[in-house]
Order: C-alpha cells, then sequence, then structure tokens
C-alpha cells in the first residue's frame, strides 16, 4: 500500500500523485464565483413529504444552475445580527430553471430546520450560496448505483428525477432505507430503478430489515460492462454499514462516493 | 442580508472559543469522510516525509511512537459549521519528524496524503512551530478508525479537511499544489477565523 513512489520522469510538479491509492476523483469542476456569492431566494411552496420531512421550494432568479448530487450552504439571520448557515443537498433536477428545492428533516431542537417546519411561509426570503462540491455530482454519464437512507436520498433523488426528465439510457439503480413506509421521503415517486428496504416495519409482504449483503450482490452482479459509480448518502452508521457491503461485493474502493450527514 | 422574518434562533451563548458562522457540537464528533473507511492496522501503518528535505525518511508505527510525545488539547473546526470544544489529541509534534528530515530552504509548501490517496495542500508554516501533530490518541483511547485512526493527520488552526486522516505521508514542495477538497471548489488555507471555506472567500 505504500510502495516508493516515482514521480513520472519530466512529469511537472502538478503532475504528482501520492504513492497510496488514488482518492476518488472529482466529477466536476466548480465555479469558484457561485460558491463565493449569497444569493436572495424566496420560498414559494412547502410540501410535506412525512411527518417529519417537508419539501422547501425557493425561487432563485440569478441560480447558475447544479448538477445532482451538489449541495448549497443556507442561511438565516435574526433582528440582533445573528446568523445561522447550514449545508443542505439539493432534491431538484437541475432543469428546473431558477429554482432549487430542499427537503429538510424537523431535527429536535434545529434552529434552521425548527424555523424551516414552524415558521417558514411561502414569500419568505432566505440566503443561499453554491452550488458547492464536485465530488458527490453526477453529469448522468456513468452507471449510477445509488444508496440512501433516511433523507440521504435527497441528492439521490435529484439523480433519479434528473435521469427521468432527460430520458437517460445510462442505467441507474436506486437502494432506499427507511425507517417504515411512513418515513419514506418521495414515496409517490419511486419507480422501477428503486427498491425500498424497511428496518421497523414494513407494508405486508415486505421483510424487515437492514440493506443485505445479498441485495447488494444481486445488484453489482446484474450491472452493466464496466460496474457501477456507486453514491452513498445517509447517516454515518448507514454510510459505513453500506460502503462495507459494496467493497464486499467486489466495488472498488475508488468507486464509491460517500457523503455523510453530521 | 435582510433580517429573516420570524428567526430568533437558538440562546445567544457568549463564546470567544467560536470562529464565525461556526456552531458548538457539543459531544457529538459528525463523521464526514469521501471515502471508504480503509482497515489499516498499526502494523501497515507507515509515515513518509519527502520531498525538498535533506533526509527522506519513512516511520513505521513503531518508531513514530518513539519520538517525544505531545498532545493537543483544545479545539477544532469543519468546514461545514460545527466546532468541537476540549478535546484532546495525542501523538508526536510535526516539528520533531521536520528536524529529523531537514526542510530544503526553498520549501514553502506541503501536500499531506492519506492512506487511501486523499490529499490536501497547507502551506509549510502552517506545519511548524508546534501547531501540527500526527496524532493516534483520542481522549484516553486509540484514534477510532472514522476519525482517522490508526494515525491522522491534527492542524487544529486550520479547518479540519487540512487534518488529512489516515495520515500516510507528507510532501514537501517548492510551491501550493491543491489538494482533494481544494480541487473541488474548497479554500486553499482554510482558516476558520476568516471564514475561509470556499476558494473566494
Amino acid at each position: 500500500m505504500t510502495d516508493t513512489p516515482t514521480p513520472p520522469a519530466g512529469a511537472g510538479p502538478a503532475a504528482w500523485t501520492p504513492p497510496t491509492r488514488f482518492a476518488v476523483p472529482g466529477r466536476i469542476a466548480v465555479s469558484n464565483r457561485a460558491a463565493a456569492t449569497w444569493q436572495r431566494a424566496v420560498l414559494t411552496d412547502i410540501r410535506r413529504e412525512t411527518p417529519r420531512a417537508a419539501t422547501f421550494r425557493f425561487a432563485v432568479p440569478r441560480w447558475a444552475g447544479h448538477l445532482p448530487g451538489q449541495h448549497l450552504m443556507l442561511r438565516l439571520r435574526a433582528p440582533d445580527g445573528y446568523v445561522a448557515q447550514r449545508h443542505y443537498s439539493i432534491a431538484s433536477p437541475p432543469d428546473d430553471l431558477g429554482h432549487v428545492e430542499l427537503t429538510l428533516d424537523h431535527v429536535d431542537g434545529g434552529e434552521v430546520s425548527g424555523w424551516f417546519h414552524t415558521v417558514a411561509k411561502p414569500g419568505d426570503e432566505v440566503e443561499l450560496r453554491g452550488p458547492l462540491s464536485g465530488f458527490f455530482a453526477w453529469p448522468g454519464d456513468r452507471p449510477a448505483l445509488l444508496l440512501g437512507a433516511g433523507s440521504g436520498v435527497v441528492p439521490l433523488m435529484s439523480m433519479v428525477r434528473h435521469h427521468r426528465a432527460r430520458n437517460l439510457a445510462v442505467p441507474l439503480r436506486l437502494l432506499v432505507s427507511a425507517r417504515g413506509p411512513e418515513e419514506l421521503v418521495y414515496a409517490s415517486e419511486y419507480g422501477a430503478e428503486t427498491t425500498a428496504v424497511f428496518t421497523r416495519d414494513a407494508p405486508p409482504g415486505v421483510p424487515v430489515g437492514r440493506l443485505s449483503a445479498a441485495q447488494v450482490e444481486r445488484l453489482l452482479a446484474d450491472g452493466p460492462d464496466g460496474g457501477w459509480e456507486a453514491y452513498v448518502c445517509g447517516s454515518n452508521g448507514f454510510a459505513e454499514h453500506a460502503s462495507r457491503l459494496l467493497v464486499g461485493a467486489g466495488q472498488p474502493v475508488d468507486r464509491i462516493r460517500i457523503e455523510r450527514f453530521g | 442580508m435582510s433580517v429573516t422574518r420570524g428567526f430568533a434562533g437558538r440562546p445567544r451563548v457568549r463564546n470567544d472559543g467560536l470562529p464565525p458562522g461556526q456552531y458548538d457540537a457539543g459531544d457529538d464528533w459528525p463523521v464526514l469522510s469521501a471515502e471508504v473507511t480503509p482497515e489499516l492496522a498499526p502494523a501497515q501503518w507507515t509515515l513518509t516525509v519527502d520531498g525538498l528535505v535533506a533526509e527522506p525518511r519513512t516511520w513505521t508505527w513503531d518508531e513514530a511512537h518513539a519520538l517525544p510525545p505531545s498532545a493537543y488539547e483544545g479545539d477544532i473546526h469543519c468546514v461545514t459549521s460545527w466546532s468541537k470544544f476540549g478535546v484532546r489529541f495525542g501523538g508526536v509534534s510535526l516539528d520533531a519528524f521536520l528536524e529529523l528530515v531537514r526542510p530544503a530552504p526553498e520549501a514553502t509548501h506541503a501536500v499531506a496524503y492519506s492512506h487511501t490517496g486523499y490529499t490536501t495542500n497547507l502551506p509549510l508554516a502552517d506545519l511548524t512551530g508546534g501547531r501540527a501533530w500526527i496524532v493516534w490518541e483520542y481522549g484516553d483511547g486509540p484514534l477510532p478508525a472514522e476519525h482517522g485512526g490508526p494515525a491522522r493527520l491534527l492542524v487544529p488552526h486550520l479547518y479540519f479537511w487540512k487534518s488529512a486522516k489516515w495520515i500516510a505521508g507528507i510532501r514537501l514542495l517548492d510551491h501550493d499544489e491543491p489538494g482533494f477538497w481544494e480541487q473541488n471548489g474548497y479554500h486553499h488555507r482554510g482558516n476558520p477565523w476568516e471564514e475561509q471555506r470556499y476558494s473566494g472567500d
């Protein structure tokens, strides 16, 4: 794992890569200007998804566009100048021009999610910057195997919606884990590409249990030529579980992208 | 920026240790690595310091532990807005490693890299003068794998993505070379007190 590095002869310093296994490369270049500029966003709609989660739709006229899987930073300001800011994954697909949607859990004691779930109404203004980070982005180019749990399905849903909106031929599969049917966000939107896993209670005829090695092995065995690009999103516990199953089933580590919710 | 209607925020606690835009995560320590947590035993771990140095060198786990111990007790700050107060990390000061390899006068920057291949860039000045460590203890126990164990770089005065987990090596350079997150839109230096989160900040 730590063989002596031998930089290629004549290569400039920028060509140097560490002697260790190579990190998962970023997917796209990101706009530094978009990342640095705060923009006003007007809340236009609120849709309930589950008892604890709702989708908030914003009009952002100067939004530069994003790729599925990217996130943004959002901030709220109190009258005394106190500012709270959070990172959120973007749920909406890129073709929804001039708009972004976020799906937020109501976190116990969460000052920002609490405001969204108890105070916010259409017409309210917040500030956003982004899109941020090219690492978890999916431009719709490579076959994608998506594994998400809870609100970790949010950036993956942007990918599913993009896949549908563009009618893309590239294979895409989604494994989504929820405690029970009531807590499955976007439940009415899933199609043949999706398998739902329920960890606490399940609809009649569906087994209860965690995402299993057999399920992951089956998806890898049925994968396209050249394999999948895997995207994993959820709590750290889920991310560790799912990434271990992927590695165990033969998915190369440099083709697993992980977004962990803190 | 205008005031958000109806937003009060959490009760204000005066905390001079909290950089702008950060909140106190309390007992939480979120894990945010973007790659699979590697299974790396101490016996497999090594640390190499090379590049613009007089004597490039690789330490095994036992060799690194033979250097004088040094601990950091204080705060850490993550770019995703959480800060964690009063943590303790134990290991060896990076100065002890650098003293033995002797950086060349033209060395100005470094790339730290992980056993996963993760990279991050730092000015050499941020790695010297008792401000950076190689650590293998958290609290009184071993550093957990998901937090970078068996050993990680610790540069607590910068955002925590600079503190490369599963540290494998540090290469000294005469120029700045963006690492993994820096190529993905993050700031080159990452000073939390100046809120250098993204490039352009």
